[in-house]
């Protein structure tokens, strides 16, 4: 009756990542380039004998980082708690706001100065105020830094995403005498879905950055941020530089896993 | 409306214009069309680019408002036909949500109006078989040819049993050899559920085959020129078609028709001109 076509028949019918067409060379490439930075730091330091205080040899900081491995863990759960919960409570507050002034005009125009102000300040600046707030045991002050930082880019990010509802999609739903709220959740949000996560990944790294300052400025002890102030006080600088390789660490993976989830959301988006 | 159901035709049209923007940059894209589709009639809209044809399916569907005149589908208002979702509708482009399986595409306009989930599996079920893309169904778009991506928008035009289908263009993008078979498909489906449709094309072979009437339209500003019954033609009606009928001499003479009516010279000798195409 009806014939399929035999070409698409055989194609592959499983979502794929768009990770599996990275190639080899483009992660060895980097990782070359950081070990030749490590070696050359070593034998500099070596040979000129600079000061540890001035700059540790790598493989002094490794000391460190292998003899405190439990305390730097403990430490980049801690950070990494707080950017967490700030990241997911930004995020979900960016979405939002996006979806009500993409939805209503009057709400973006009156949001854009506030959000372009917060877009320039240092969010971190705010850590001491926050800390007399909230009080100084706890580590609400570093949500909230951490969860503004993400909240603007990922606001900025979801709003342009909105904005890129195709025009036959509008058409569609008009077509359908789809609700407002229908709109929203049929064609609006998962038209905005990559950007949300690419306002994310972008986002990531700046939780992890607000979380650890936070903590320079007070509050708790136990965080990395916290680890490396007091290293550094008390003059053991491999292993502040130890604690800062865990902060490292930790915004790597904030970046890697947010990266993946972005791809993953964005697999069926292809350009068609 | 004192008509009983049936009776009523499926779209009316009368004086309408519209007219976009004003001043200086003011294009007429209408001017005074006057058009009837009667229930289950399939009627092409012909003419070259820019003519208005989207124009006129947009008013219809009441994706976009005319300056003046009236249009009703089924006796009713266009709005009102449209809240009831008394039409389908297919586009150009497929315009098919990229981030849903093509079973969720086809599903969409069931799963708006609040179908139960056996009912819309069902139906879907049946819609995709029609279309013959059965074993698609947890394919997502990007992973469908451009003819494939073009045959689930029309089971999801088709999904809600529409009394009247609104195609604009919606073979466009095709290759000959699809083309002609989703031609065919489209006869099928359409005698298989009376439904009557307004159909844009570029194509004047399309638009004779698949037609009851073609109706053709000239620019600036854009109006009907003239509208040729293909049946008066000796062409079966639309519904009784197959694919023979592309062979047959009426189908020729109808194009010879169309075409100078698009061109505006009066009718060629048949025997030269016919065959051409
Ligand atoms: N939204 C709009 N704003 C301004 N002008 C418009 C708009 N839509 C259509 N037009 C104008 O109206 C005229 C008719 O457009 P329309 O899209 O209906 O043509 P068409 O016959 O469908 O052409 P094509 O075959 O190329 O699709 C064109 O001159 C176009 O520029
Ligand atoms: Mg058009």
């Amino acid at each position: 009756m009806t014939a399929v076509d035999p070409v698409a028949a055989g194609r592959v019918t499983r979502p794929r990542l768009p990770i599996t067409e990275v190639r080899w060379s483009t992660v060895l490439a980097p990782l070359g380039l950081g070990a030749l930075v490590v070696l050359g730091w070593e034998l500099l330091v070596d040979r000129a004998e600079i000061e540890p205080f001035i700059l540790p040899a790598p493989s002094a900081i490794w000391e460190q980082v292998t003899a405190n491995a439990g305390t730097i863990t403990d430490g980049a759960t801690v950070t990494g708690r707080n950017a967490l919960i700030g990241m997911l409570a930004g995020a979900v507050v960016g979405v939002l706001g996006a979806a009500v002034a993409g939805t209503f005009r009057f709400v973006d125009q009156m949001a854009a100065p506030v959000v372009a102000a917060l877009a320039v300040i240092p969010i971190v600046a705010l850590a001491p105020v926050l800390y007399s707030m909230f009080g100084a045991a706890v580590n609400t002050g570093r949500i909230i830094v951490a969860g503004v930082s993400v909240a603007v880019p990922v606001y900025l990010n979801t709003l342009r995403g909105i904005r890129q509802v195709r025009a036959v999609h509008r058409d569609l739903m008009t077509a359908y005498a789809a609700k407002p709220l229908q709109v929203i959740r049929t064609v609006t949000l998962p038209t905005a879905t990559p950007y949300v996560f690419t306002g994310l990944r972008v986002a990531s790294s700046l939780a992890v950055i607000a979380a650890l300052i936070a903590e320079y400025f007070g509050g708790p002890i136990g965080g990395l941020g916290k680890s490396i102030t007091s290293s550094a006080a008390s003059s053991n600088y491999p292993l502040a530089w130890a604690y800062v390789s865990g902060a490292i660490v930790l915004g790597l993976l904030f970046y890697v896993v947010t990266l993946l989830v972005e791809l993953w959301f964005s697999r069926h988006h292809r350009p068609a | 409306m004192s008509t009983p159901a049936g009776m009523e035709p499926a779209i009316s049209v009368t004086g309408v214009d519209r007219v976009f923007g004003k001043g200086r940059k003011q294009v007429v894209a209408l001017q005074d069309v006057d058009l009837t589709v009667a229930d289950g009639e399939f009627v092409s809209l012909i003419g070259p680019s820019g003519c208005g044809k989207s124009t006129l399916l947009r008013l219809v569907a009441d994706l976009d408002t005319a300056t003046s005149g009236d249009l009703r589908v089924f006796g009713k208002g266009v709005r009102q036909a449209r809240l009831d979702q008394d039409y389908g509708i297919a586009f150009q482009q497929a315009g098919l949500l990229p981030w849903r399986t093509v079973a969720g595409n086809v599903e969409l306009p069931l799963r708006l109006h609040g179908a139960s989930a056996a009912m819309r599996k069902a139906r879907v079920a049946e819609l995709l078989d029609l279309v013959g893309l059965s074993d698609f169904a947890k394919s997502h778009p990007d992973q469908l040819s451009g003819g494939m991506q073009q045959r689930v928008a029309i089971a999801r035009a088709l999904a809600e049993s529409p009394r009247l289908l609104l195609m604009d263009e919606p073979f466009g993008a095709l290759d000959e050899i699809t083309r002609e078979r989703m031609q065919n498909e489209l006869v099928r489906i359409c005698a298989e559920t009376g439904a009557a449709v307004l159909f844009v094309t570029h194509s004047i072979p399309e638009a004779v085959f698949l037609s009851d009437r073609v109706v053709v339209m000239s620019p600036r500003p854009g109006r009907i020129t003239g509208i040729v019954d293909v049946r008066a033609d000796g062409l079966v009606g639309a519904h009784d078609r197959t694919e023979r009928a592309r062979d047959e001499e009426g189908f020729f003479r109808a194009v010879a028709e169309v075409r100078s009516l698009l061109h505006g010279t009066p009718m060629p000798t048949l025997a030269a001109e016919g065959l051409e195409k």
